[in-house]
This record gives C-alpha cells, structure tokens and sequence, in this order.
C-alpha cells in the first residue's frame, strides 16, 4: 500500500463575480511508496504549494477540492475524514515542514515547547515525559541539549528548520511533506538538512514528498521525480532515467537552465516567456506557448499521458499518436 | 589601468549596544584588498553572515569603513567632500536581493526608475519619459510598465526594475548583492544572461555575491571566497573550482547540488559553526572546522595571510597541500 495516493487532484478558487471557478491545481496524480523520496518540481506558479496544502485540507478559503479528487495516505481516505480524523492525521502521521521556519516558530516558544506541543497533541503524556522525548527528537535532528530551552531567534536557520523536522516527528509519521525546506538557506545548510531527511528516511522507513523548485537538489537525492507545470503533471519517473533522458520539453528546458559545476562552460538558457495565469490556462498542452518543440497537435488537443517503459510516463505529444504526428 | 575599484585593506566594524549598555565590537570585514577592471566580473562566495553584503555596502559607499580605502577609478570615496560628488557616487549602484524591499511601494516604477536621472540631473525634464521607456525597454520590460506600482510585478520582473534603477544613472561599477538568490531557476537563468548582456553592452564592471558557486561560474572571471569577514581564496573562477586551495573553499564547491544523478562528488561535511564575528580567533578564523590533514598548532597560533599559490591567493598555511579531508563522504 503507497504511503501516499494521489489521483486526479484539482482545487479550485471562485472567480470573482461569480463567473464560475478557476483550477491552479488541474488534474495531479501521483503516489509515494513507504520508505520513498518522490520530488516534485515545477517554477512558483506550477501549484506544487496548493498541491500539498491540498492534500491536508489546508487550502486557504475560499479554495476548495473539486469533485472528482481522491487522496488516501496508507490506504484511509483523507476526503472522507472528520474533523478530529483530521486533526490526528496532520502532524500525526503526516508530518509537514514549510519553506520559512521564522514564520511557522512562535517567537514566544522555545525550541522544545514546539516539539511538546506537538508531542502533546498525539500522545496521551506528561508534562516531564514529553520533555524527554522532545529532547530525544531535538537530538535525532541535530540540535544540541543546549538549544532546548532556545527561542526561534537564538538560532539559525538551519536549526529552526531542524526544531521544525522535530516537531514534525512528534506524531510519528509515516510520511513527511516537506514544501522548499531549504530555499531560504545557504547551500551547506541545505546539504546537511537533505543529508538528516535521507537518514530519518533509511531509520524510520518513513515516505518524503519533497518540493523544490531546483532539479539539481533533487537530482542525488530522490528516488523519483514528478515534474509540475500549470497545475499539472507534465512528467513522472525515477531519478537516473529522468536526468538521463528527460521525455517532456518542460523538463528539458528546466534542466538547460539549470547550473552544473561539472560543466561550467554550459551558458544557462532561459525558458522564454513566463508560467501561465491559473485564471486563464493555455489551451491544449499548457507548456505550448514556450515549448520549442510544438507541432500541430499541440496548440488545440491536451495530451494524454504517454506510458515510456518502466514506472515512467510523460503528457506530451510527442510520445503519442496524435494526427499528423512525425 | 586604473582599477574601477578598488579595496585597500578595508576593515569594518560595528558596536552594537547590548541590553546593559555592554558594548562589544563585531568585526564584519577584516582587511579585505581586492581590485576590479572594466568589464569584469569577480564573485563573492560565502555562507550568511560572513560579511559579504557589508562589503558590498563598503564598495557603494553606503557604509563608510572602519580602516582601510575604498577607491571608484582611483578616487578614494574618503576623501574631502567625496559624499557631495554626485559624479562620485554616481559610478557605482547596487542591485538588492529583494527589490520589494529597495522599491518604495507608493511610486510607481517609472517614477523609481526616474528619480536618479532627476538627483543626477541627466536629462532634461521632458526627455525623462523616453529615457525611461528606453531604460525598462533594455531589461525587458515594457514602457507601459512604468505607470504600474512594485506590487504588480513578479519577483524576477521586480529583479529588473532593481537592474534599470542601478543603470539609469549610467554606473561603471554594480554590486549585485545576491541579485538571483529568491528567483525559481527558469527566472533566474533570465537575470543572469540579462547581466551578461547589459556588461558587454556597457563594460560594466560586477561584484556578484551569492552562497552558490553554480551561478556564480556562470558570470564571473574571478572568484573571492569570504570567511568570518576574511578573504579566504582568491583566484580565476576555472582554477579555483578545479582545484580549490583553501579547505574551507573545497567544503564549499563540495555542497554546491549538481543536476546530474551518476555525478561522483566528494562531499565534505563541515562540523560546528563559523565562530562569532566579536570573537574572532587569533591565529586561523576556520581552525575550528578545518578538517585539513596538516592542520596544527600553528594554525591556532598565526594568522595565515593571502598569499599566492598556484595561480590563485589563499590564507591557509598549508596552501601547498591539497585540502583532501581523511574521510570524504560520499553521497
């Protein structure tokens, strides 16, 4: 059973006056195995955000999940879930981590009473028990007996980020998401942040759907990657095949601007122009508009998702059998 | 040739206040000499805090150093009425990593772009309009842009208003104080070819800060490697990636992500963190992190000074050897 289910996932905002809805999540289908790092990447706008805040029933309001959508983590049916099914669900066995821990700290809370507190709200324990443990998890993560008693400003980013993974562990997970934990950080403290991720992965056999923007951070790191692009999955496949071969457009042209220090004489490219309006998404493939390699088919006709071997698959023409295909 | 800029041994320090009236001093940035030419673009690599924007700040002229010079085309920005020259202060801007902060929200981006054609007085009043049209035109943007407010625009568009405010008082000189660190990869190759375009259409000379040697070997000829306010290493970009000298520059190269899952990388894992800028060390200021094998107490005692090596400079004692640590991990 996958640790995490996804299928068919749309979310939707009122356009205003109510001139009906607009989707900025449009059709994402995606599973994470126990143990697994799936990477989602796409630029800001591509809806990975909404995406996993959808799939906690965060959405901002109005937002909503439109028929249709299925998400089940370990099999139960977190559409179907009460409200206090809910609330042992996140944090309990779904943790979550975001990009900027200054803002999710309480500046009036030290280090450890954030782990208690989340400690507290799935487990039945007492006051002294739950600071044992949460010293237990600050030190699995890397922060110092030292720092408990810290509050969010005596530390540096890295260490709010890793009171955060610490928190997010109280409930004993069996899938972390964690949305662009590392964008804000400088790239030593990003490297040792994935290094912790990977390790609490191999010990607890815990699932990670990690969101990033860069496929360089995910490239050594995920066991697969789903790319994103305007509210939809343009590509899915494990990591050496993907890099090796990227199938659709869209991830050819993130990797082209992407920098390599194993080839530093490759120039960065661009991709022209600029991620679609949710309120106003392209016709046929989304990615057309900027795609250098469009053909007849393209501007009118959405591509289905071609099968390309073993677990992968791409939504381009290209791999397909439209009219008029070479 | 006269140096666009130039650094002379260029200290900084600040006394913050603590909360019992204690003072101590922050040594930001410690005796750092470098000099940049025409058209030339030197990186400034370092982790948060290292002090690499104060220095950015010291190369504008926005701070004023604690010892040491800075010189604009061998004018030394300390001498006798230097603050009043507006020629003086005209030749060198600054770019921000966030642009939100820099723009005020209440002027619209014309009249942002504008302001220092006005302070400077270089151009007529009616031809304001057009020179400003010309301006959002070279970075991309539209002239109709100029009647909209910063909240309108994207990070990567508001990263090029910040680029054409920089160069419409017409600098020698921009320190781009990690112009593309905020931006997603796609925006963030289009700031990048945007700079290299607007620096071999102007000559212009870059300071281009940033925590990630992947970009920075995109732009940059030379490399500067900046520790606890100290330059570290120093040399042409392609040598001092290939075969850094200074271990605290390998542990740094060898964080950088690569996009390629077969990429066979040392990775070197720093231990503990930088020391306190307002207790510096006396003799090494990475000696506590070093993982170099020859590292001894000589480290501790004497402070390795920049010197050259190879066809680089660094401050380490034992330059010579190659910074391998006992035990690499592998990833």
């Amino acid at each position: 059973m996958s640790a995490l289910s996804v299928s068919n996932l749309r979310v939707r905002f009122p356009r205003r006056r109510g001139e009906g809805w607009f989707h900025p999540v449009d059709g994402v289908t995606l599973s994470v195995e126990p143990g697994e790092m799936l990477a989602v990447v796409g630029e800001s706008g591509s809806g990975k955000s909404l995406t996993c805040l959808a799939l906690l029933r965060l959405l901002p309001p109005p937002g909503e999940i439109a028929a249709g959508s299925a998400i089940r983590v370990d099999g139960a049916d977190v559409l179907a879930l009460d409200a206090e099914g809910l609330r042992q669900l996140r944090g309990g066995k779904v943790g979550m981590v975001f990009q900027d821990p200054a803002a999710s700290l309480d500046p009036l809370y030290t280090a450890g009473a954030h782990v208690i507190e989340a400690l507290r709200a799935h487990h039945r324990l007492t006051a002294a028990a739950a600071r044992a443990r949460a010293i237990e998890l600050l030190r699995e993560v890397g922060v110092g007996r030292d720092r408990v008693d810290a509050y969010p400003h005596q530390l540096s980013g890295g260490q709010r980020q890793r009171v955060m993974i610490a928190a997010a562990l109280a409930g004993e997970p069996t899938l972390l998401i964690a949305d662009e934990p590392t964008s804000a950080l400088d790239v030593t403290v990003q490297a040792q942040l994935l290094d912790l991720l990977g390790e609490l992965r191999a010990r607890r056999g815990m699932a990670i759907l990690f969101v990033s923007h860069d496929l360089a951070l995910v490239a050594t790191r995920a066991d697969r990657v789903t790319v994103m692009y305007a509210g939809k999955v343009v590509e899915t496949g494990p990591t050496s095949a993907l890099f090796a071969d990227p199938a659709h457009p869209y991830t050819r042209a993130l990797l082209a601007a992407t920098p390599s220090l194993n080839e530093p004489d490759r120039v960065i490219e661009p991709i022209p122009g600029g991620v679609p309006d949710p309120k106003a998404w392209p016709p046929g493939c989304r990615f057309h508009p900027r795609c250098a390699a469009r053909f007849e088919p393209c501007d009118t006709r959405e591509p289905e998702w071609f099968p390309l071997g073993a677990e992968r698959h791409a939504q381009c023409w290209l791999h397909g059998n439209a009219n008029g295909d070479p | 040739m006269t140096a666009v800029l130039e650094a002379r041994d260029v200290f900084k320090e600040y006394h913050p206040r603590g909360l019992l009236g204690r003072s101590r001093v922050v040594r930001a940035v410690n005796g750092v000499s470098l000099s940049l030419d025409a058209a030339e673009t030197l990186g400034l690599v370092g982790e948060s805090g290292c002090g690499k924007s104060t220095f950015a700040r010291l190369a504008v002229g926005l701070e004023r150093p604690t010892a040491g010079e800075v010189l604009h085309g061998g004018r030394a920005l300390s001498e006798p009425g230097a603050s009043r020259d507006r020629e003086l202060r005209r030749r060198s801007q600054i770019v921000f990593q966030d642009p939100f902060g820099s723009l005020n929200p209440r002027m619209t981006i014309g009249d942002s772009v504008a302001e220092g054609l006005v302070i400077h007085r270089l151009v007529p009043r009616a031809g304001l309009k057009d020179r400003v049209a010309a301006l959002l035109g070279e970075v991309g943007l539209a002239a109709g842009d100029a009647d909209r407010y910063p909240h309108e625009f994207s990070g990567g568009q508001r990263q090029r208003i910040g680029i054409a405010r920089a160069l419409a008082v017409e600098p020698a000189f921009v320190a781009c104080d990690e112009p593309v660190s905020a931006l997603d990869v796609s925006v963030r190759a289009q700031i990048v070819n945007l700079l290299r375009r607007l620096q071999a259409e102007r000559g212009l000379a870059y300071l281009f800060i940033a925590h990630d040697f992947a970009v920075v070997a995109q732009l940059a000829q030379r490399i500067a490697v900046m520790y606890l306010g100290f330059i570290v290493e120093l040399g042409p970009a392609p040598a001092l990636l290939r075969d850094p000298r200074h271990p605290y520059t390998r542990a740094l190269i060898s964080a950088v992500p690569t996009p390629d899952p077969a990429a066979r990388l040392e990775r070197i894992v720093l231990t503990g963190d930088p020391p306190s800028p307002t207790a510096l060390p006396p003799g090494c200021p990475f000696v506590d992190r070093c993982y170099h094998p020859s590292r001894d107490e000589r480290c501790r005692a004497e402070r390795p000074v920049l010197r050259p090596v190879g066809a680089a400079l660094a401050a380490c004692h034992y330059a010579e050897i190659a910074p391998v640590p006992s035990s690499t991990r592998k990833p």
